[in-house]
């Protein structure tokens, strides 16, 4: 059913925060992920020519890199991109099938390659790129949080969560129930005033990604150079005037 | 956006065949076409073997299309689900009217060839709304793509019909709409292609990137070497290229030249109105075929932006 789920007050809006503060660029939330997935719900995701040149396949998450601003503000920021697990998503709506499902439960958006026409209509309704195709199947895959991890009982419990977040190096990647304000990942975009992407589209993403931080503003005039720790002055008139001079 | 031939080839024969079937239901009643079951059978038959043609070639498109049937279900949500439920219902009126028309139940054929025409009016709508819903795709997503593809299946519907009421001897009435349609699409699609020009993209790399506080975004390193999906399909760029060069061969040959011609048709009669009325309709569909691969392969996709190859700003 593709008309979307008129969501309880207080539902579940499981989602991702990405840090892009920390985030160092390394490509293992995007291998982990491939890692999981080729073999989980959305399995197989396809390479071609995966040793050669003319490699395709696909992957659900893919890790830009921009830089932004000039001069001194200048910063290179490494931006991975995966589906945002909108709360009105276009992606469903406009499928033809019912293939394309956002769950009412806990808001992840999925696809049922079982009827999946693989019309690829919803590729073109994201504009954020979280759909790939896949040829060899014929039918539309997209990240699903790792729905197969997420709650399964036979994982220990602290690797219930998403692929990408359980093997994040730098600790960018957060996951968490977006829909509730007390939540360790609500506070966090709070706190660290975490944003939609595209907003202007009108999708409303319900992962957030947490800005870089701001570099804190140099001094005006000539670097200071460093002294030597107090206790390497040996002279004791000198580590007087040191210590006078330093207050 | 990437052109593909199937879905080109299917939006382009399916829209004339439907724009046929509405100038028939429509026309055939008033009697401003040839009636007999022959001409009937011919306008009638052409409408539903250009529908067909277009409908089949549309599953080319799909992953699976031995699964299309489940396409029908989400009429509730899905455009592209009502397109099909709208194709499959018009084929009983439109069935029953290519019987009533050859069996000359002309009671039959009146009502039959009007419930048709809404038939085809309503899939065509439902066509142009496809595309008109997609917001990532801003030349798309723009208040004349509709009633492009209405004009625009008229149009060639009309072209069609005067085609062969020409070879029936009796192409004034067809002939007369067709040209008027032609300079109207003409002047509509240059209405459409000066919109598209001067509306701003619809995000920007700094709203894609929620980078824009820092500053101007460029691309540094790309996720990957080689190229995706999302590159082929919505990153498709050598129709901007020569964009310019392609619209004046679109509204040209599509839209203009066969207006003229069948303007000069309409004074004559036999023979040379037939020839030119023929030339009429090829070059309206090899416009079309340039107009709808150009519809495609100007649009831009938002995602597009994540490659540091959007639109230029």
């Amino acid at each position: 059913m593709t008309s979307l789920p008129t969501p309880a007050p207080g539902a579940k809006k499981l989602g991702l925060v990405i840090d892009l503060d920390t985030c160092v660029g390394c490509h293992a939330c995007a291998t982990n992920c491939k890692e999981w997935n080729t073999s989980g719900h959305m399995a197989p995701l396809p390479d071609r020519n995966a040793y050669s040149a003319g490699q395709e396949g696909v992957w659900f998450n893919r890790v830009h890199a921009y830089e932004a601003g000039e001069g001194e503000e200048g910063r290179t920021v490494h931006f991975p991109r995966s589906c945002l697990h909108c709360e009105t998503p276009a992606c469903v709506t406009v499928c033809p099938t019912g293939a394309s499902y956002k769950r009412a439960e806990d808001g992840i958006v999925l696809v049922n390659t079982d009827i999946c026409i693989g019309c690829q209509l919803c590729a073109w309704a994201c504009p954020y790129g979280a759909r790939e195709f896949d040829d060899d199947a014929g039918v539309m895959k997209k990240c699903t949080l790792c729905v197969d991890r997420i709650y399964n009982e036979t994982i220990p419990e602290p690797q219930r969560v998403p692929a990408c977040v359980s093997t994040c190096p730098a600790h960018a990647r957060h996951f968490g129930d977006l829909g509730d304000p007390e939540s360790a990942v609500s506070k966090l975009v709070a706190e660290r005033g975490g944003v939609e992407l595209m907003p202007e589209l009108g999708y409303k993403p319900v992962n957030r990604y947490l800005p870089p931080r701001r570099a804190p503003k140099a001094d005006a005039g000539p670097p200071k150079e460093a002294g030597p720790l107090p206790s390497r002055i040996t002279n004791p008139l000198l580590r007087w005037v040191d210590k006078v001079l330093s207050r | 956006m990437n052109p593909a031939p199937s879905i080109v080839f299917f939006t382009v024969a399916s829209g004339a065949g439907y724009g046929l079937l509405f100038w028939m239901g429509l026309l055939r009643p008033l009697g401003l076409v040839p009636g007999g079951a022959a001409f009937g059978a011919g306008a009638v038959g052409l409408a539903l073997v250009l529908i067909m043609l277009g409908l089949l070639s549309s599953t080319a498109h799909l992953g699976r299309p031995e699964r299309a049937w489940r396409a029908l279900s989400q009429w509730r949500s899905s455009w592209l689900s009502r397109e099909g439920v709208a194709a499959v219902v018009t084929f009983a009126p439109a069935g029953l009217f290519f019987i009533a028309v050859i069996g000359g139940k002309e009671w039959l054929a009146w009502w039959t060839g009007l419930l048709a025409a809404a038939g085809a009016a309503a899939t065509v709508y439902c066509t142009g709304m496809i595309y008109a819903s997609l917001k990532p795709i801003r030349q798309w997503h723009n208040p004349l793509t509709t009633p492009g593809y209405l004009l625009f299946g008229a149009f060639s519907g009309a072209v069609l019909l005067a085609m062969l009421a020409a070879f029936w001897g009796a192409a004034a009435v067809p002939a007369a709409i067709a040209a008027l349609l032609g300079a109207g699409s003409f002047v509509f699609k240059r209405v459409y292609w000066a919109s598209i020009d001067a509306a701003p993209p619809v995000a920007t790399m700094e709203s894609a990137t929620g980078l824009g506080f820092i500053g101007k975004v460029r691309p540094l390193d790309p996720p990957h070497t080689e190229t995706n999906y999302l590159l082929r399909e919505m990153a498709f760029r050598i129709g901007r290229v020569h964009a310019a060069r392609l619209r004046r061969i679109a509204s040209l040959v599509g839209f203009a030249a066969p207006a003229v011609l069948l303007a000069l048709a309409l004074p004559m009669g036999g023979v040379p109105a037939g020839i030119l009325a023929l030339a009429a309709a090829l070059l309206a569909l090899v416009g079309l075929l340039a107009e709808r691969w150009l519809m495609f392969a100007e649009a831009t996709h938002t995602v597009a932006l994540y490659y540091g190859v959007g639109e230029p700003r």
